[in-house]
């Protein structure tokens, strides 16, 4: 029984190269803590930039369901760090009287805080059946390793968000995903548009827009063409979004893009074809304290034309902000003022899992017409509670005038959640 | 029959106590020690396989490179395969803790690749609820100062979030952050999590990974990735699967733990041995008790039945006790020395004892058949006696009268002597442990045809007791086998074991002197850890007064061999710097610009890889192979996996790397090395460095050396003393059945006096012959245990030296000993009246 210690032996000589047996007597207890002390924060980390809204569902749920929970538990606060949390300061502010330069500015602009590239449209398979769907790119600078060279150094994140407006299935199938920008996994180039995560991607190349996007259940292959110059919105793209022009965005929109490409749901591959909208818009700083959500619309209409109107909500509901673009037709644009432009609310419709309570249907003046947006279906709601805690409606509508259609396009609203008690 | 067995044999196990509790102890502590040795490694392995997993996750494949890792371009064209799905970076860093002793281990993770392979890594900030959000910064994680603790960790630096770390970077502090917590991490894992950015940037390793956790696209299977994907890889770098990469570490532990197992059974031999001792002399003392009640008509079988019974209680009991034992030793181990018997196989993890019910039924069941076995022989011997004989006084002597087995003791021998140029089974050195078992057999089984042989060689002599002892154990040499037994045994455990750890620390001593050349020694953490000396520190080092000259010493690991298992490679001067402890080639091989460079390499290295000295070697190094030749091997007691050592100004030339790990000083002639320390404390810092004297580290190392053996030596002293009690009741027992011989000689004019000397001598004379077979068979094992199992199990050698003298006090007091018992347990049967101890005889 004794032969148990020696032959098991290890020596202690191991220790002199390669293990910890030197005695810690060179241990001492009151040493000078050299720390660090991190940045104060400033008020910045509350402002919630209002593009961002659409940023909320943005985290990967591939893996098994185990994986899943606990991606979902720990992303929860990066999702509205994303929204929140680098300070304005550290990027450059957005001022009017930028002039926008293309193509340079199809590009990624990292100077500026927030950044992406918004693809919502119709389509319409072989069979005649119709889907809404929306792909986006987004740009998102951290404020964080800017001193560090390490290709890892997560100056720039990028996220990408894909949905599907299927009647059929009665709700949205989307997907996710987020990376720090490290070339050749994942970035948005300066100059030209080609954003993209593994083999996800949007690419602008000879005037067609070229977006991949392969999930678990569905799969996008789309060109989108356009054959009319990038939409300037606002004062020649400077979009402001609330009293304080501190508060905008650079903003473009890509009315009437033809689509044509495949979709593939579940395991059937479909050719499809379409119209669609992108909207490139960056900016530094944009929602103020006051704001609770805002609501957009992005319609092409019949007519070759274009509708974009949106308005900051303030908490009680009423307007703090409003603006729009449109274009009839072959006739001039026109930039709406905030009193050109008013969203009223129409029929609700609750939604079964979060409670929320959405105006799906409304009715839009622009300037002295009465307009009316009615959904592609009731259930566009991202759920994304158990993700980044943010609730939205995002979803295909069609635009009527006098109860006829006009028009097809995409419908935002957002802060329309209100957390349920003891949750 | 149940009446028959408690009041006929269950009871005898009570009357005889001191025997029965002999017994009952020998079998509990083997029983305990193989227990608890399973139980400690069933929760280390536990803990380490959840560690493991979780570790790996869900992984196909990882990419693994040195402990220096390798470039993390490599990272994206891995990522873009389209063998892969997904592919997660790490930078894995032992940190070292100013002003602590346990180094952390920090994980760098790309936060948005991690969830896909190993989610149980993923850190959770503090503060995720979006109702505050000016309570911190949302984009925590990335920070370039987070630091996620995983609970264990947590509870072992009593950290909590918001609090501050201090750690080692090179000769520099930078403090950390905690931030939050790695919830899914397991109670037992102690490590931290941060991005993997600021992990490259905090510990100066910009540009590096240490390993790529792949998952593969689906349809493509393991073994073509694999093939696949290693033509990408630069030398030095391996893709394995997660248990190739576990089998790597667990197999260094295996030998160790199968040692353990199988010397813990061992012990519960040495058991049933007492038990047979026990047991045998019990049946010759009721030979006639039991042929009475075969009389009577109690048949055969119950009567084997009946003692087979004893045997088997006397196993439970005892298996009982030591299950209970086994319990107590594991919580003590992992209270005092951790979970691996504290042969850091697995550092980081905190196991936690748990019923191990099939285990416990396991050791339970084998003290039973110890018992058992014990009690066999005897049982058989009782049954088949013939009652009618039985009942004749004088007929337990025929027990006595044994054979000499030479043949079958020679054969065991042999048999011993071939197994061992067998080589080991999966790293264990089964063959070895078998010819430990055979050698003590054929001990055993040359102690009759032994005493009978010594006591003809013997001289007569005038001297009556000496005569009729020396004739007494000629004539029943069986007599010698039941009380030598035991002797042979633990002498032949305890010479053999003296004999090995002698050589060994010999062996350790000679490494030390070789391995510690310098007059000071000077490291800015473990060789593992984040700290290192840089040129500059080094310079400032070699600038001070009274330093004569420096040594650095560079570690590292290499990945080598198709495996792709990991060595230790130690880059030094090698002749210039005290040489090493060589068994084969040089220290001075031919140079010249078309040599290749020389290596020394240990011999665990040249056993894993089948090389001698001359046979060229390709070393990656800085991502390129390099060739060498193998000009010497040496002997390493400190790395089982294999080590090479290479001159650190071929090392520097080829790899770039100026840092240094541990720095060897000579000090000028007359300076003493206490101002010096103090001088490279005020030029290093006071935490940042660890210095120590040679002679300090050399006794401390054999003090850690002493002191792991002086609990042998204890147990060995346990040991003898237990078959020093075997001597006692066996005679004592021995006394008892020869009341009517001694009566005869007390008639015949001898006083009682010198009938206990007759008991005395012939004690000493049996114990004489067990203690040289003993010895001899000591010597045997001693010679199995350093050329075969160490050699197997460990890949190293040791010098064979003889503690002549420890031996011979040892052999000459344990027969001292088994005379003095003899007496003091004989006194009782001389008390009685010789007329009366006559007249039972009629």
């Amino acid at each position: 029984m004794n032969l148990k210690r020696a032959v098991s032996f290890q020596p202690p000589a191991a220790s002199l190269f390669e293990s910890d047996t030197w005695p810690s007597r060179l241990a001492c207890r009151n040493a000078p803590i050299g720390e660090r002390l991190r940045p104060a924060k400033t008020s910045a980390t509350q402002r919630l930039v209002a593009g961002c809204w659409r940023l909320t569902n943005l985290f990967g749920t591939t893996g098994t369901a185990r994986a899943t929970r606990i991606l979902l538990a720990a992303v929860c606060w990066l999702g509205l760090a994303l929204l929140a949390s680098a300070r304005a300061e550290d990027f450059a502010p957005v001022l009017e009287g930028r002039q926008l330069i293309f193509p340079a500015d199809h590009g990624a602009h990292p100077e500026q805080r927030t950044e992406w590239w918004y693809i919502t449209g119709w389509l319409t398979d072989e069979q005649g059946r119709e889907r809404g769907f929306q792909v986006t790119f987004f740009r998102v600078g951290t404020g964080i390793g800017a001193d560090n060279p390490s290709r890892f150094a997560p100056r720039q994140l990028i996220l990408a968000h894909a949905a599907i407006a299927d009647p059929d299935t009665g709700h949205l199938r989307h997907a996710e995903r987020v990376e720090r920008a490290l070339d050749p996994l994942a970035g948005a180039t300066v100059g030209q548009t080609r954003a993209w995560i593994d083999d996800w991607s949007l690419t602008l190349a000879d005037g067609a827009y070229r977006t991949r996007i392969r999930a678990d259940d569905f799969e996008l292959d789309l060109t989108l063409t356009s054959d009319g110059p990038p939409q300037l919105n606002g004062r020649d793209g400077f979009s402001q979004k609330t009293p304080d022009p501190a508060n905008a965005s650079f903003y473009y929109s890509r009315p009437q893009l033809a689509v044509s490409g495949r979709l593939r749901l579940a395991d059937a591959d479909r050719t499809v074809t379409g119209r669609a909208w992108l909207d490139h818009e960056w900016s530094s700083e944009i929602l103020p304290e006051e704001a609770q959500g805002w609501d957009w619309i992005g319609i092409n209409l019949d007519d070759g034309g274009s509708l974009m109107a949106f308005r900051m909500r303030r908490r009680d509901g009423s307007t703090l902000w409003a603006g729009g673009t449109l274009q009839q037709g072959e006739q001039p644009t026109q930039i709406l003022s905030p009193d050109q432009v008013r969203f009223l609310p129409g029929r609700r419709w609750q939604s079964p899992r979060t409670g929320a309570d959405y105006p799906v249907e409304w009715r839009i003046d622009i300037a002295d017409r009465r307009l009316s947006l009615r959904p592609l279906m009731d259930d566009q709601e991202l759920d994304g509670r158990r993700s980044t805690g943010v609730v939205y409606w995002e979803g295909a509508a069609r635009l009527f005038e006098a109860d006829h259609e006009i028009g097809r396009g995409y419908l935002e609203m957002t802060g329309y959640w209100r957390r349920p008690l003891g949750l | 029959m149940n009446a028959t067995l408690r009041h006929v044999f269950l009871a005898s196990l009570w009357r005889r106590r001191l025997a029965t509790s002999l017994s009952l102890l020998a079998i509990a502590l083997g029983v305990a020690l193989g227990l608890a040795v399973q139980l400690i490694h069933a929760a280390a392995l536990d803990e380490f396989g959840r560690g493991i997993r979780l570790l790996n996750g869900a992984a196909d494949l990882q990419v693994l490179g040195s402990r220096a890792g390798f470039s993390d371009e490599l990272y994206a064209r891995l990522a873009q395969r389209p063998e892969v799905d997904q592919a997660s970076p790490l930078l894995e860093i032992e940190t070292r803790l100013p002003a602590r002793d346990e180094p952390l281990r920090i994980l760098g993770i790309d936060l948005f690749r991690i969830g896909a392979v190993t989610p149980s890594l993923l850190p959770v900030s503090a503060n995720p609820d979006e109702a505050a959000p000016a309570a911190g910064d949302r984009l925590d994680a990335l920070q370039s100062d987070a630091l996620f603790l995983s609970p264990a960790a947590s509870a072992r630096l009593g950290l909590k979030t918001g609090d501050r770390l201090r750690v080692q970077v090179g000769t520099r502090e930078r403090t950390l952050r905690i931030a939050g917590t790695v919830p899914a991490a397991g109670v037992g894992q102690a490590l931290a999590v941060m991005d993997i950015a600021a992990a490259q940037q905090t510990f100066e390793r910009i540009g590096q990974l240490t390993r790529v956790d792949l998952r593969l696209a689906p349809g493509v299977t393991r073994a073509l990735a694999q093939a696949r994907l290693a033509a990408l890889l630069p030398p030095g770098v391996a893709v394995l699967t997660p248990d190739d990469a576990a089998s790597e570490v667990l197999g260094l532990s295996r030998a160790y733990r199968v040692n353990l197992t199988m010397l813990a059974a061992i012990a519960l031999l040495t058991g049933g041995f007492l038990v047979f001792s026990t047991q045998l002399l019990a049946v010759v003392r009721r030979r006639q008790e039991f042929a009475f009640l075969r009389a009577l008509g109690l048949d055969r079988d119950s009567l084997w039945h009946g003692l087979l019974a004893e045997g088997a209680v006397l196993g439970l009991i005892g298996g009982l006790l030591g299950c209970l034992l086994a319990y107590l030793l594991a919580a003590l181990a992992f209270a005092v020395i951790g979970g691996d018997l504290g042969a850091g196989f697995f550092r980081g993890i905190a196991p936690q004892v748990r019923v191990e019910p099939v285990l416990t039924l396991i050791y339970l069941a084998l003290g039973v058949f110890a018992g058992l076995a014990g009690a066999w022989l005897p049982a058989r011997e009782a049954a088949r006696m013939v009652p009618a004989r039985g009942l004749r006084a004088g007929d337990e002597a025929e027990v006595y009268r044994a054979r000499p087995r030479w043949g079958m003791a020679l054969g065991a021998l042999l048999l011993a002597a071939l197994i061992c140029l067998l080589p080991s089974i999966a790293g264990v050195p089964v063959f070895g442990y078998l010819a430990v078992l055979l050698i003590l057999a054929g001990a055993i089984l040359s102690l009759p045809g032994a005493t009978v042989a010594a006591m003809a060689m013997l001289r007569p002599g005038r001297s009556t007791l000496w005569r009729l002892a020396r004739t007494r154990l000629a004539a029943a040499p069986g007599q010698t086998v039941v009380a030598g037994a035991g002797v042979v045994a633990s002498v032949a455990l305890a010479v053999s074991m003296a004999i090995m750890v002698d050589s060994f620390r010999g062996s350790v001593d000679d490494w030390l002197t070789r391995m510690l050349p310098a007059d000071l020694y000077l490291r800015a953490s473990d060789a593992t850890a984040s700290g290192y000396l840089d040129p500059e520190s080094v310079a400032r080092v070699a600038a001070l007064p009274g330093v004569a000259a420096v040594r650095p010493v560079r570690f590292e690991t290499l990945r080598l061999g198709e495996t792709g298992g990991a060595i230790a490679l130690i880059a030094r001067q090698v002749d210039a710097g005290g040489g090493l402890p060589l068994v084969a080639g040089t220290l001075q091989p031919p140079t010249g610009p078309d040599q290749p460079y020389p290596a020394w390499i240990s011999e665990a290295m040249a056993d894993h890889l089948r090389l001698g000295v001359g046979d060229p070697l390709s070393l990656p190094l800085g991502a390129r192979s390099h060739p060498f030749r193998v000009a010497g091997i040496w002997r390493d007691y400190a790395r089982q996996q294999g080590s090479v050592v290479i001159e650190i100004a071929d090392y520097r030339a080829l790899t770039g790397d100026t840092r240094t790990n541990d720095l060897g000083l000579t000090l000028t002639d007359g300076t003493a090395p206490e101002p010096v320390m103090t001088a490279i404390r005020a030029t290093l810092g006071e935490q940042l460095s660890e210095m120590i004297l040679p002679g300090t580290l050399r006794a401390m190392i054999l003090g850690v050396f002493d002191r792991t053996f002086l609990v042998t030596y204890l147990m060995e002293a346990v040991a003898v003393l237990i078959g020093l009690f075997g001597i006692g009741t066996t005679f004592a027992a021995l006394a008892t059945s020869r009341r009517k011989e001694f009566g005869i000689l007390r008639h015949l004019g001898l006083r009682r006096r010198q009938i206990g000397l007759l008991l005395a001598t012939e004690a000493a004379l049996s114990a004489a012959v067990g203690v040289v077979i003993g010895l001899l068979a000591g010597g045997a094992i001693a010679l199995v245990l350093i050329e075969v199992v160490n050699r197997q199990s460990f890949h190293w050698s040791m010098d064979l030296q003889l503690p002549v003298g420890l031996l011979l006090i040892f052999s000459l007091s344990l027969i001292l000993l088994a005379a003095l018992a003899a007496r003091l347990s004989g006194a009782q049967a001389m008390r009685q009246d010789a007329v009366l101890a006559v007249r039972e005889d009629w």
